[in-house]
């Protein structure tokens, strides 16, 4: 190289470590700007939930008291082929001996109209701070030029993003799941928390190994998965609390006025242990993808494709364990809350390997910057 | 939508022989016994283990058992990752060390432990997928179930009466099931049908595919090999053991299965963030090789980058270090030259600060003619700034600094103990003294000379080249491991989303005339698609057998209407 054109690069460079400077800077701006609607919308499901506490719910209690009465259980009919000229057959549908028939509570605004106005406006500000803060995780990514994974700071901001990505996605499929909003925004503000404070890096260069497509397609995946693990194990120990909840009904305990007024406005148990499970389902050959793509990645990079690295470990123990628990529910005697159990011993592998492994354990994974 | 009504009065007389037959073998998943002790001497022993092993229930408890296993080899250094961290490990704790010793807890995932719970996963897994394969075998050869006597006790029902004739309805029902692509066929009164065979097919080929990956792994383990080499810009190498600088293989491994091949390094390139908050971090690493396949190969260019191997029959050679071999010329006292040699120097930090040792055995004469040793310590800077003489601050040669402590006598290499290339040893070692009476020590620029006193010689560092370690590794079976890995994702997608279902109707003459529809529906477990899926089949029926009004069309009607001994829907939910 001549010495003119390399003072010529000098100067490109610095051209270019300033747009990345000022991006970056944006990036920040964005992601704080995130967290304070995230905030509002907080506040938003809080004031939601306070007035569905006012209205009067009691439907699980009137279902099971009703059940109980009546000697068969309940039949739920519902009505074939949409729009029938002459009356159409209808089909029964009966639930599985033992199940308990308890309809879905209402949703955090407990049928308030009120409730339900800021339950709406907390998810449309859910929306735009989910959009601010997918243009901060976008700028971060220009100003390093890269996929924004390469540090914990990066995977945070990433991981609260796509989980409220998969939230809302669920809602525009028109699922039931608004419930979940105060649950997950909480923990979204905790985890933007922790990103900002303590591992905040600036942004840097991904060390050569770190370079791969295999990095887009291993890491997007793994944190796509965590984000749909993290819904279904909300959902599970929600189905926990409200599982014991009707248990006590049944059995004529009488609950707490907190916990009726919260979990009456849940859905039944029977419900949320089914979205867990779906969910947990729908994402395993998901999760199972991305071990294969990290192996392969693996093999690429470090010369085999499995070496019992912590965080490989890790990685097969979350595997197994949400293997079990998807035996576990195919095997008599294992569903309900043992399953259930099971499925919330997994996810806390997989939180283990994410902070766990990265911080009290150093593997070839953990170097590239806390 | 939906409304919801109270149950109907229980059926006194629950007939469960029909459903039975209907909501048989919907699964393959094997039926789940109670422990009961066997009382019929080893056979029976054994069948009880064999049947214990392969029941679901220690199934689940073996692969719970495999999860916790593989805990404390991710929190123990394990030798096979990293023998200095055990070493230090067991300093630190001797007493703790030997019992880890006896359990095997720095080497799990070879242990016998951790082996006899994979071995004996392995079995309870083929155990299990050879009896449920030949009963899916017998179930595709047979046909669906008949339908029930009863079939208002199954999950889904619906009826209505038509005026159409039986035969013309069940005709249109197998078409209708047929071009849903359910495989049907005519029972009696009755049309059976039933589909999602796909989740079964799933089921078993994840399970197959699982033994193949772990087949494929152990095989992988036990064959494989591994070796670095660490090559100076313009050397070479060739696959043979002798070459490499450190060799480990698997038990089975033998030399001859060594890909014959060689190369030369030809070049390497590094380049690193030149400012800025990280200026330093590398960005590209890599080599230019010129390499040859088999004894008379012709010779070919590549590149290898640190993510990207070379590969060779079944090898491959991947990128995983580098640092710089200073070139150094020793001369003796009359000038002849008696040592000229790129020296590689490891690197101390990410800026490759550098230290070594450059060792002359022999060939040398001092000044008065009697054979000697020369030994010089060396630490490198590929970019010195002045006022920083400890460390390096860039990557790259910018401004590269070689740094020699000159020694004379004896390496003491000749008395067979293995020794570090990058270290003296001094004991046998004397300074060298400058004018002053301190050690020799001098700090060079490339073309510079150190002279070494009273006509002893000379040293010279001429240039820098740069050196890169190559690591060999063959993993044969990987592409078998990938293969069962693929495998094993469709699978398990098949048989996590694919519902397996049956449906039924049948269509009577009712004692009054008129002909009386009855359809039904069961799955694997309550799933909302079963039902929706029976409404949509009956929308599509009911149109070609209208209905006629009927006092009693009710589906609720207490008489024919559900009673609560109803048919557990089997297996997972979806
Ligand atoms: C190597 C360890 C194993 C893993 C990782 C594994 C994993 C899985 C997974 C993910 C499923 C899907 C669950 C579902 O369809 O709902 C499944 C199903 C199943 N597994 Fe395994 N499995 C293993 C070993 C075994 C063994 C040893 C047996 C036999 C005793 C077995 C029997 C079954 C059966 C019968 C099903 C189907 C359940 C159904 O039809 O719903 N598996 N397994």
């Amino acid at each position: 190289m001549t010495l003119a054109a390399a003072t010529d690069l000098a100067a490109a460079t610095n051209l270019a470590a300033a747009t990345n400077e000022n991006l970056a800077n944006l990036s920040n701006t964005l992601i704080y700007s995130a967290m304070a609607v995230y905030t509002l919308a907080f506040f938003a499901y809080i004031t939601e939930w306070i007035f569905g506490g006012r209205s009067k719910i009691g439907r699980t209690a009137a279902a099971l008291t009703a059940s109980k009465e009546a000697a068969g259980p309940a039949v739920t009919v519902n009505k074939a082929g949409g729009t029938a000229v002459m009356e159409r057959p209808k089909v029964v549908v009966r639930a599985a001996a033992g199940a308990r028939d308890v309809p879905d509570g209402p949703g955090a605004h407990g049928g308030d109209a009120q409730g339900d106005l800021y339950g709406r406006i907390a998810v449309s500000l859910t929306v735009l701070a989910f959009l601010i803060e997918l243009g901060g995780v976008v700028a971060r990514a220009a100003s390093v030029e890269r996929a924004p994974w390469g540090n914990m700071y990066e995977f945070n901001i990433t991981f609260s993003t796509v989980a409220v990505g998969v939230y809302l996605t669920l809602l525009a499929l028109r699922k039931n799941v608004r419930w979940l909003g105060l649950f997950l925004i909480t923990t979204v503000l905790l985890d933007l928390g922790i990103a900002v404070t303590v591992l905040y890096t600036a942004s840097d260069q991904l060390v050569p190994a770190l370079h791969s497509y295999w990095l887009y397609i291993h890491v997007s995946t793994a944190i796509l998965c965590g984000a749909v693990f993290y819904v279904g194990a909300v959902s599970t120990i929600l189905y926990l609390f409200k599982d014991s909840y009707e248990n006590k009904l049944a059995s004529g305990g009488e609950p707490g006025r907190f916990a009726t007024s919260f979990l009456e406005r849940l859905p039944a148990s029977a419900s949320l242990d089914k979205f867990s499970y779906r969910v947990n389902a729908a994402v395993f050959p998901l999760w199972t993808f991305t071990i294969i793509a990290g192996a392969i990645w693996a093999g690429d990079a470090w010369g085999r494709y499995w070496g019992w690295d912590p965080k490989e470990t890790w990685a097969f123990i979350t595997w197994v364990a949400y293997a079990c628990y998807l035996h576990a529910r195919a095997t008599a005697g294992w569903k309900g809350r043992k399953a259930a159990y099971l499925a919330l011993i997994a996810f806390g592998c997989w939180l283990f390997n994410y902070y766990g492994v990265n911080i009290f354990v150093s593997g070839k994974h953990s170097y590239a910057g806390v | 939508m939906s409304k919801t009504t109270t149950g109907a009065p229980a059926d006194p007389t629950p007939d469960e022989q029909d459903l039975g037959a209907a909501g048989s073998q919907l699964s393959t998943a094997p039926k789940e016994e109670l422990p009961s002790l066997p009382s019929l001497g080893v056979i029976g022993w054994a069948r009880w283990f064999w049947r214990q092993l392969t029941s679901m229930r220690v199934a689940l408890l073996l692969l719970l058992l495999l999860s916790l296993g593989a805990i404390p080899g991710s929190l123990i250094p394990q030798t096979g990752t990293d023998e200095t961290k055990v070493a230090d490990f067991r300093d630190a704790h001797p007493a703790l060390g030997d019992v880890y010793d006896k359990l095997g807890l720095f080497h799990v995932y070879s242990s016998v432990w951790f082996s006899a719970i994979y071995i004996l996963l392995f079995v309870s897994l083929i155990g299990c997928i050879v009896p449920r394969t030949w009963q899916f075998v017998g179930q595709l050869r047979g046909r669906p179930p008949g339908a029930p006597r009863r079939m208002t006790r199954l999950p889904a029902y619906t009826t209505w009466r038509t005026g159409a004739e039986p035969e013309q309805v069940r005709e249109a029902a197998l078409a209708l099931l047929k071009k849903r692509r359910f495989r049907a066929h005519l029972t009696g009164d009755a049309v059976a049908a039933e589909k999602g065979y796909l989740r079964e097919v799933g089921n078993l080929a994840f399970h197959i595919a699982l033994i193949v990956l772990l087949t494929a792994f152990a095989w992988g383990q036990l064959f494989k090999m591994e070796g670095n080499k660490l090559i100076v810009e313009g050397d070479g190498f060739s696959n043979t053991i002798t070459q490499y600088d450190d060799f480990k293989s698997g038990n089975l491994f033998s030399q001859d299965d060594l890909d014959p091949f060689s190369f030369t390094l030809d070049d390497f390139t590094g380049t690193y963030e030149p400012s800025g908050p990280n200026k330093g971090t590398p960005r590209t690493y890599q080599a230019a090789l010129d390499y040859s396949i088999g004894a008379y190969g012709k010779d070919k260019k590549t590149t290898v980058k640190v993510n990207e191997p070379l590969e060779i029959g079944d090898s491959k050679v991947y990128l995983t270090a580098h640092g710089y071999a200073p070139v150094i010329t020793v001369r003796d006292g009359k000038g002849n030259v008696v040592y000229s040699q790129a020296v590689p120097l490891l690197p101390l930090d990410s800026n490759v600060t550098s230290s070594g040792a450059i060792k002359v055995m022999d060939g040398y004469r001092n000044a008065k003619g009697v054979k000697e040793q020369l030994g010089f310590q060396a630490f490198f800077l590929p970019s010195y700034v002045p006022g920083n003489e400890v460390a390096s601050q860039f990557p790259a040669l910018t401004n590269p600094v070689l740094n020699l402590e000159a020694y004379h006598g004896d390496l003491g290499v000749d008395a067979g103990i293995p020794q570090s290339v990058y270290q003296l040893d001094k004991s046998h070692l004397k300074e060298f003294k400058n004018s002053k009476g301190e050690q020799l020590r001098e700090n060079l620029k490339p073309g510079e000379t150190m002279k070494l006193p009273n006509g002893a010689g000379s040293v010279t560092y001429e240039g820098t080249k740069e050196w890169a370690n190559f690591q060999i590794t063959r993993q044969p079976g990987s592409g078998w491991a990938l293969g069962g890995a693929v495998t094993a994702i469709f699978g398990l997608a098949g048989s996590l989303f694919i519902q397996r279902r049956r449906v039924w109707v049948r269509a009577v003459k009712g004692d009054d005339g008129v002909t009386v529809v009855e359809m039904a529906g069961l799955g694997r477990s309550e799933s909302a698609k079963v039902p929706e899926e029976l409404g949509d089949l009956a929308g599509i029926l009911y149109d070609q057998a209208p209905g006629v009004p009927d006092a009693d069309d009710a589906p609720a009607d207490p008489s024919v209407s559900p009673d609560p001994q109803v048919v557990p829907a089997e297996g997972a939910e979806q």
